[in-house]
């Protein structure tokens, strides 16, 4: 886990310094604006850009085991501050998406698994390819076309907390989440579907129906549970990457999430930022394969005699 | 567990190539049909000058956002430009793009996991800690980057999306190339001093055929999708090169009520080849070998 994390920092922190394009003339001369050598040396030197690249890491790392991720070079604001606005929107649309995702796909799975080469198994597959085909920022056009000439309504564009205007809040974040959800459903519903069918083969199944067990006790006492657990892998590790992976998606709903940072971030080679996000993300997925290790262990109870 | 060492029906040995894909195509019908979509999508893409019915960038200020039309089957854009034909033109794009950056990164990938297995060792963990690394990028995140350096253009486009998608077939490779390594006939090979290239190529190679193939029709969907992300935030091709996610742009708020079809038929033209392709890969993939479901 660490040396995977400690790789991705020097990765992103490499990559950074080989993108050409330098933050202070982008901000000081960019645009043709002037700024003479010596304004934009003392930048630099402030930014602390003109030391040698391996104090720069060391000093970077050093902060990153104190938890202090720096300041952003571009707005000076701490990094913290800058991604605590914008994490609170990508997280609940991640939240909303994934809820959406599980509502859809679960049933759908076990439904197209247990009725499998029948019209309710196709049309199962065909929705779900469709949604593994279907752009997810499309999808977000469309609904804001139908939303705007059927309704005539436009989801509102500022952000209020859950807390403080759950209408408001679910209004604009239910468009986004369904267009992202749909896509997300399709991967999971595949997945369930394939594992139902691996669970519904096996010897122990057809033993629960022999004995007379009814057909529906038999399906959630026995095979959804077994099913599950790879599907619920699939999920976990796809949430990791919905943190900062919606970029299109926030571009289309105008949102102002982790996203848009990213783009902005690299745009502007901000590099103490853009290394702050990557790692972000990079974390999100580890403390993700963390947690879903520790429910197989908790769920699994053959694991947890070992 | 012993890999597979007899493939499927499709690929035994002394049916004509023929015999194969009719075979192909009688049991899986969804994916001959996904097949002959692509096909059809990539004969009207070479043959865009003949079968479009105008110049793509032919500007025609007199019907700016005109709806569809006798005259324009599926109507203009802001710049009078028609846009049946802007679709045709920009399946060259999608395709051209689709096709050559799975192939660039599948191949990389395999190259990347035939070695790591074959090897073993220190390589085999460097290599694994690199596509760990790589793998924790968001894909739209590292294609941005990649573009972000190399500036716009198609080809750029191609390095960018094959940059993500090379991990992730290096380690489906890998595992597969992995299980053949363990097995004692490469042991007898090794032992009876054949070369290390002789074995990888006529022992490992055709094991990992069928992961290959898989991953390859995989990733030409992503790409189209993902091609059509990047066009869409404006670090893709460059104007005015027709391309589905550049026609998307600004179709979406800025003409939603004056012409809301500018943003229905990049779409359903992409969703129509990613669904296409991810048929054909289904179908591919179920014949080849089942246990591959997982992927």
């Amino acid at each position: 886990m660490i040396p995977t994390l400690l790789g991705v920092a020097a990765l992103v922190f490499l990559l950074m310094r080989v993108l050409p394009g330098d933050i202070v003339e982008l901000r000081f001369a960019g645009e043709s604006a002037y700024a003479s050598r010596a304004t934009l040396e003392l930048e630099r030197q402030r930014l602390g850009l003109d030391r040698p690249l391996w104090l720069q890491f060391a000093d970077w790392t050093w902060g990153l085991v104190r938890l202090d991720l720096g300041r952003s070079m571009w707005t000076g604001a701490p990094i913290a501050h800058e991604i605590g606005l914008r994490f609170q929107l990508s997280l609940e649309l991640a939240l909303l998406a994934t809820l959406i995702a599980v509502v859809l796909a679960i049933p759908l799975g076990i439904v197209a698994a247990v009725w499998r080469e029948t019209w309710v198994d196709y049309v199962v597959r065909v929705v779900s390819i469709a949604g593994l085909a279907v752009p997810s920022f499309w999808l977000g056009i469309v609904l804001i076309l139908v939303l705007l000439r059927v309704f005539h309504w436009l989801p509102p564009i500022e952000f209020t907390p859950l807390a403080v205007n759950p209408w408001h809040n679910l209004g604009q974040l239910v468009w986004p989440a369904l267009a992202v959800g749909y896509r997300y459903s399709a991967v999971s519903t595949r997945m369930m579907r394939a594992t139902m069918l691996e669970v519904l083969r096996e010897d122990y199944i057809r033993t629960a129906r022999a004995k007379g067990l009814w057909r529906r006790l038999v399906l959630s006492r026995h095979a959804v549970k077994n099913a599950m657990l790879p599907v619920f892998t699939v999920i976990a590790l796809e949430f990791a990457f919905l943190l900062g992976g919606l970029v299109v998606t926030e571009q289309v709903f105008n949102l102002n999430g982790l996203g848009s940072l990213f783009v902005e971030a690299i745009a502007h080679r901000d590099y103490t930022l853009t290394q702050a996000l990557v790692l972000l993300v990079a974390v999100a997925t580890v403390v993700a394969n963390f947690l879903v290790d520790l429910t197989y262990a908790w769920l699994d109870p053959r694991i947890r005699y070992r | 567990m012993e890999p597979a060492l007899e493939t499927s029906l499709v690929l035994e040995h002394g049916r004509s190539w023929c015999a194969s894909v009719w075979e192909f195509a009688r049991r899986r019908p969804l994916g001959a049909a996904g097949a002959a979509i692509v096909i059809i999508m990539a004969v009207a893409a070479a043959l865009a000058p003949v079968v479009a019915p105008y110049d793509p960038l032919a500007t025609d200020y007199s019907a700016m956002l005109a709806a569809p039309s006798s005259a324009h089957w599926l109507g203009t854009d802001a710049f009078g430009r028609d846009v049946l034909s802007r679709i045709i033109y920009g399946a060259r794009t999608a395709l051209t793009v689709g096709i050559v950056s799975a192939l660039l990164g599948a191949t990389l990938g395999a190259i990347v996991g035939v070695g790591s297995a074959y090897f073993g060792g220190w390589v085999d963990l460097l290599g694994e800690r690199v596509v760990d690394v790589l793998l924790s990028f968001p894909l739209v995140i590292m294609a941005l980057a990649v573009v972000a350096t190399l500036g716009n253009g198609v080809w750029n486009v191609v390095l960018a999306i094959t940059i993500p998608m090379a991990p992730r077939c290096a380690r489906v490779i890998r595992s597969s190339a992995l299980a053949i390594r363990r097995t004692a006939y490469v042991d007898a090979a090794r032992a009876a001093g054949f070369s290390r290239a002789r074995i990888i190529l006529r022992h490992m190679l055709p094991n990992v055929m069928a992961p290959y193939l898989v991953m390859l029709t995989a990733f030409m969907g992503q790409a189209v999708l993902l091609e059509a992300s990047l066009s869409f935030l404006g670090l893709g091709v460059a104007e005015p090169t027709p391309a589905w996610g550049l026609m998307l742009k600004g179709a979406a708020v800025d003409f939603a009520e004056t012409a809301p079809w500018l943003a229905l038929w990049p779409g359903i033209a992409i969703s129509a080849a990613v669904f296409a392709f991810n048929l054909f890969g289904d179908a591919l993939r179920d014949a080849l070998d089942p246990r591959l479901r997982a992927l």
